[in-house]
């Protein structure tokens, strides 16, 4: 079956100061077109390296798996070249770029992903109007653009920040590694705004929370727990308020 | 460290790029014999139809060089040079000085396309008027080799009351200028290569701002190296007088070619009261090959004088090209209240060797200076700032502001810092900050998450780190120098 996103017995290690440490220990899963999909699970459990492996991060080695996006070989493929296919990805970190202009960092983007993708460039203007108007529907400051990219941000201007590049870039699919983390409740309501602002039969998304509450305003398709590198449980969105008031212990006994 | 590993091997597998700018202008050529010494001196003189005081001083100049030793303190290696194994004067036989572009060398005009010198530059040189209230015109003196072929935008200079014109036709027209100022901020003895080329300078610019003029608009000067083995000595002589300014440009980028090029200039700056010089430069000449072979030798003597009471001088340089580059761009600060700046990025990549920084003498009270300095290592290269903040005991009130960053890129490549602070004065205050740091992987991998390739990336990365000095840059220059520190980091960055 071809899907949308297809992730088979992904596996991944890391040469942590010359020791290889095996992190993703065969991750299935499949995510359709149109769907939200959660990924929940302990601290260290390998959501991020997931979403780094998917994003073509080159520290980790891929050690057996496949992971197909439309059809193709996501992980043949080099980071920017999944970025023009339409792969996002939030940071859990969003990284600064001192000196770099906000703005123009997001043309610089913008621009490559439609060049690749066969669209016309924007021009500075066309540009900035589309920015502005991205930047207010998130509730951003103006001179958040002005600034330097992410540097000196607040955490929660940070996550903003990753949303504002996300409706820039029109992904069609999405991986928000804790967006919603340090958030202030009016924040979270305008983050899961803007996702949901994406939402169409051709976007799906792969959110990675802690919590239930960006979920209230997400509503997901289906949930998944991550442990020790591997999807151990999916189910409803009632999963994850189950996790929320019970925690895991009780899902990781049940398949240790 | 696999980040560091990381880099090194994304730095291998982009390859290497040639210099873009690689080509050579066939234009016939005047060529004095290789080889110095007297004789050649005299041909130089009399090709240029010199005054008798000039060629005097051209051997003087000569015979204190023949007494000095090539300097070996910095932090540059390179086999010995022949100085007898150059050609010391080179000039395309066409007569100099056409009035009108038709007159100019299709050839000259073909390399100036190639070269990306921009549209509205070459306008400019078809002598077309820009309309009123637009951006500030741009004057281009065309330096081709040792003789200038085109200048432009005389006469508008002229009604302001500006020289701007190539000294040799200074020496004949405003000897008593060129008498007056040649040789007083650099003198000809002060080293080395300053002292061969004020023995052997073909050519180069000069200007004379008069008393309370502002220069109408930008003068920017394209030098190229263009003849086989002709070492290039440039002179340029700048005199801005009493409550005048004037910002100058200077680019560069040369053929590629297989030996390597001395090119020794010397560049002198005076301002007087409540003067103005804004002095910057673009250097890209050819760095030699991915293996280190070829390449420009640049050793270079600039200096400016701050002689009058709140003069300011102000060098911007971004260093890109050579295969060796020794140079201090530097301010004797002498007047009161006279301010010295220095804003400089120097990229070096495979095995670009660059020795550079600056040197800020603070003579009178309540000088004020500031050095801003980027460095930017890739490959297999080696780059050193060295600067000299020098506070006299008559300085009181002196000022100094120093900030020294180096970036590197891979982890063969080198970056040194070297500051010599020497305050003479209780009342000064210096303050030096320095940094290093590399590209991250995470930055990397952040842009090209957003789809930027990875040399993009590093274009863009680099060039906010290089931000503050790019800011001081005029307009025109500043989009020339994003795309040129892009450019001679590809194909060894990751
Ligand atoms: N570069 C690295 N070097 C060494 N160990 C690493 C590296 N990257 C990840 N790990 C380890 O892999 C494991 C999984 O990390 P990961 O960041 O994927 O967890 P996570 O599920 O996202 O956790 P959290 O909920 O805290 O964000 C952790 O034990 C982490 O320390
Ligand atoms: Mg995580």
């Amino acid at each position: 079956m071809s899907q949308f996103l297809e992730i088979s017995g992904l596996c991944a290690q890391i040469d942590a100061d010359g020791q290889e440490k095996q992190i993703l220990r065969g991750v299935d899963l499949s995510i359709p077109p149109g769907e939200v999909h959660v990924i929940m699970g302990p601290n260290g459990s390998g959501k991020s390296t997931l979403s780094y492996v998917l994003a073509g991060r080159e520290d980790y080695e891929v050690t057996a798996g496949t992971a197909t996006f439309h059809g193709q070989d996501l992980l043949a493929m080099e980071p920017e070249e999944r970025a023009a296919a339409g792969l996002f990805l939030a940071f859990q970190s969003p990284i600064e770029l001192p000196g770099v202009n906000n703005a123009n960092f997001l043309r610089t983007a913008v621009n490559a992903v439609r060049r690749a993708r066969g669209q016309e460039e924007l021009d500075a203007v066309a540009f900035l109007k589309m920015a502005r108007e991205a930047a207010k529907a998130l509730s951003m400051a103006p001179d958040m653009l002005k600034r330097n990219v992410n540097v000196g941000f607040s955490g929660g201007e940070k996550k903003r920040n990753e949303v504002l590049q996300m409706t820039l870039l029109q992904p069609t699919f999405a991986i928000l590694d804790e967006t919603d983390s340090g958030l202030d409740v009016d924040a979270l309501r305008i983050v899961a705004e803007g996702v949901n602002r994406l939402r169409a039969p051709t976007f799906s998304a792969l959110v990675i929370t802690h919590h239930q509450k960006l979920l209230d305003y997400l509503v997901p398709d289906r949930i998944h727990v991550m442990a020790r590198g591997r999807i151990i449980l999916s189910g409803g969105p009632e999963l994850a308020r189950q996790i929320d008031q019970e925690g895991y212990t009780k899902f990781l006994a049940e398949v240790a | 460290m696999p980040a560091v590993t990381q880099t090194r091997e994304a730095v291998e597998k982009l390859g290497q790029s040639t210099y873009k700018w690689g080509f050579e202008t066939d234009i016939e050529m005047d060529m004095a014999p290789k080889g110095l010494n007297e004789d050649i001196i005299r041909l130089i003189s009399s090709r240029k139809e010199e005054p008798e005081w000039m060629l005097e001083w051209r051997l003087a100049a000569y015979k204190t060089w023949q007494a000095m030793q090539e300097p070996k303190w910095a932090k540059v290696a390179y086999p010995p040079i022949d100085y007898q194994d150059a050609h010391y004067y080179a000039a395309p036989r066409k007569k100099p000085g056409p009035k009108s572009l038709d007159e100019v060398d299709p050839e000259l005009l073909r390399t100036y396309e190639k070269l990306g010198i921009p549209l509205h530059e070459q306008a400019l040189l078809a002598g077309v008027e820009v309309p009123e209230g637009e951006r500030m015109p741009v004057a281009v003196d065309a330096v081709f080799d040792s003789v200038s072929v085109a200048t432009t935008f005389r006469k508008t200079l002229e009604e302001a009351g500006v020289i701007f014109c190539p000294i040799s036709e200074a020496v004949k027209e405003h000897p008593d200028l060129v008498r007056k100022y040649l040789g007083t901020v650099v003198p000809a003895g002060d080293n080395f290569f300053s002292a061969l080329n004020s023995a052997v300078f073909t050519d180069g610019s000069f200007v004379y701002v008069p008393k309370g003029v502002r220069c109408p608009m930008e003068l920017s000067t394209y030098f190229r190296i263009n003849a086989r083995n002709t070492g290039q000595f440039e002179r340029t002589l700048i005199v801005v007088e009493e409550g005048a300014s004037v910002s100058y440009l200077e680019g560069c980028t040369a053929p590629m070619r297989d030996e390597n090029q001395l090119h020794a200039a010397v560049v002198e700056l005076v301002a007087m009261d409540d003067a103005s010089i804004k002095y910057s430069t673009v250097q890209n000449w050819y760095p030699g090959d991915e293996n280190g072979r070829g390449g420009i030798y640049n050793f270079v003597t600039k200096r400016g004088a701050c002689r009058g009471a709140r003069s300011k001088i102000s060098w911007t340089q971004v260093e890109t090209g050579s295969a060796i580059t020794w140079k201090y761009p530097s301010c004797i600060l002498q007047g009161e209240g006279s301010v010295g700046e220095f804003y400089s990025v120097a990229v070096t990549n495979n095995h670009q060797q660059a020795d550079t920084g600056t040197k800020m003498i603070h003579l009178g009270r309540n000088t004020r200076s500031t050095i801003i300095a980027k460095t930017i290592s890739a490959g297999r290269s080696d780059s050193t700032y060295r600067g000299l903040v020098r506070v006299q005991p008559k300085a009181s009130g002196a000022r100094n502001f120093t900030q020294c960053d180096s970036l590197l890129i891979g982890d063969q490549c080198g970056a040194h810092t070297v500051p010599y602070i020497e305050s003479r004065n209780m009342n000064a205050r210096i303050e030096h900050e320095a940094t290093t740091s590399k590209i991250s992987e995470d930055q990397l991998f952040y842009c090209r998450q957003r789809g930027l390739s990875e040399e993009d990336a590093v274009g863009l990365i680099v060039n906010g780190f290089c931000r503050d000095v790019l800011k001081e840059l005029p307009m025109e220059f500043a989009v020339e120098a994003q795309k040129l520190l892009q450019i001679s980091l590809e194909g060894s960055v990751g």
